[in-house]
């Protein structure tokens, strides 16, 4: 009876921590300085928090129930396969859009970097028949 | 091991998809069987085309030492991120890092930014198409050579060893 305690405190105490750091996850997205940065709230402490509450639940069906747990690791697998490829498709995004970063980031990627454009845009050269007017110009069918 | 057909391209995703669905629904009743072999059979077909050719694993064992590795930085990264987050005297220094490739493979080169992503303290921002460099972006780094350093340490050497272990001998002669 004494196991039974004591692996409902340990499922207890999986469930807390799986929140927290589901929490903590989150608000870091919501008070983290710039895009870059909120990018690391997501993919790591939610990941954990998400983790955690999956090992509880094995813990407690695997267990207490007696049912086999592979739903639980089949969560886990797409979990991990899934969150490193959105985060590095948000960060393609975030320099595609050369989204600012704060200040003390050290490191300038040529990806931020402006790009070498001329002042002036690149003069194209008179086509022959500039001189017909909108009017002028044959009909197309 | 089965052959490729040209309706069966990759014969393993197939089995696996297959495994996954009945793993999913749990019962192994014919109608499950059928639909997830139908499945099997027709994700491959629609998706074959997007595949890389998938280097062979040359030494399976070191996969299951690297995963296992892997899970426990997860955890210390975790702790190590959420710290940052709660601490309110944190000084946090993010730091771009461009980190030169040793791997080829564009496989290979996928499961190390996927890595570097899930573990410490690191985003791996942009995967360049020249294939040499990988543009990483860091929350917490005092210098960014022992970041490199470490990263190439404990994740590239071990995936060189599994997936290009037949390259590993002529780099390390280029490097000394």
């Amino acid at each position: 009876m004494t196991t039974f305690v004591i692996l409902e405190g340990i499922i207890s105490l999986l469930l807390i921590a799986g929140g927290a750091f589901a929490f903590i996850g989150s608000l870091g997205m919501a008070h983290l300085r710039d895009f870059y940065m909120r990018l690391h709230g997501p993919t790591k402490a939610t990941t954990m928090g998400i983790g955690c509450m999956l090992v509880a639940s094995m813990l407690y069906f695997g267990v207490i129930n007696h049912e086999p747990v592979v739903q639980e690791m089949l969560i886990t697998l797409f979990l991990f396969i899934t969150a490193p490829v959105s985060a590095h498709l948000l960060a393609k995004t975030g320099l595609h859009l050369k989204l600012p970063h704060a200040d003390k980031t050290r490191g300038r990627p040529a990806e931020l970097q402006p790009e070498e454009v001329g002042d002036k845009p690149v003069p194209h050269p008179t086509p022959d028949h500039a001189h017909i007017t909108h009017e002028q110009r044959p009909l197309r069918r | 091991m089965i052959k490729p057909r040209p309706w069966l391209p990759i014969p393993l995703l197939s089995a696996l998809l297959l495994v996954v669905w009945l793993l999913l629904v749990r019962s192994l009743a014919f109608g499950h069987l059928l639909l997830g072999g139908f499945l099997a059979i027709v994700i491959p077909l629609f998706t074959h085309r997007f595949w890389d050719v998938q280097p062979r694993v040359k030494r399976p064992w070191l996969l299951l030492r690297y995963a296992g590795r892997v899970l426990g930085d997860i955890i210390v990264a975790n702790f190590q991120v959420a710290w940052l987050i709660i601490n309110p005297w944190r000084r946090s220094r993010p730091h771009f890092v461009v980190y030169p490739l040793m791997l080829e493979e564009r496989f290979t080169i996928t499961l190390l930014a996927s890595t570097i992503s899930l573990t410490p303290g690191t985003v791996s921002a942009n995967v360049r198409l020249d294939g040499k460099t990988l543009l990483i972006h860091s929350l917490d780094t005092q210098d960014e050579a022992s970041l490199i350093e470490e990263i190439r340490e404990r994740y590239e050497r071990p995936l060189m060893e599994i997936y290009e272990a037949d390259k590993l001998p002529l780099k390390e002669a280029e490097t000394c």
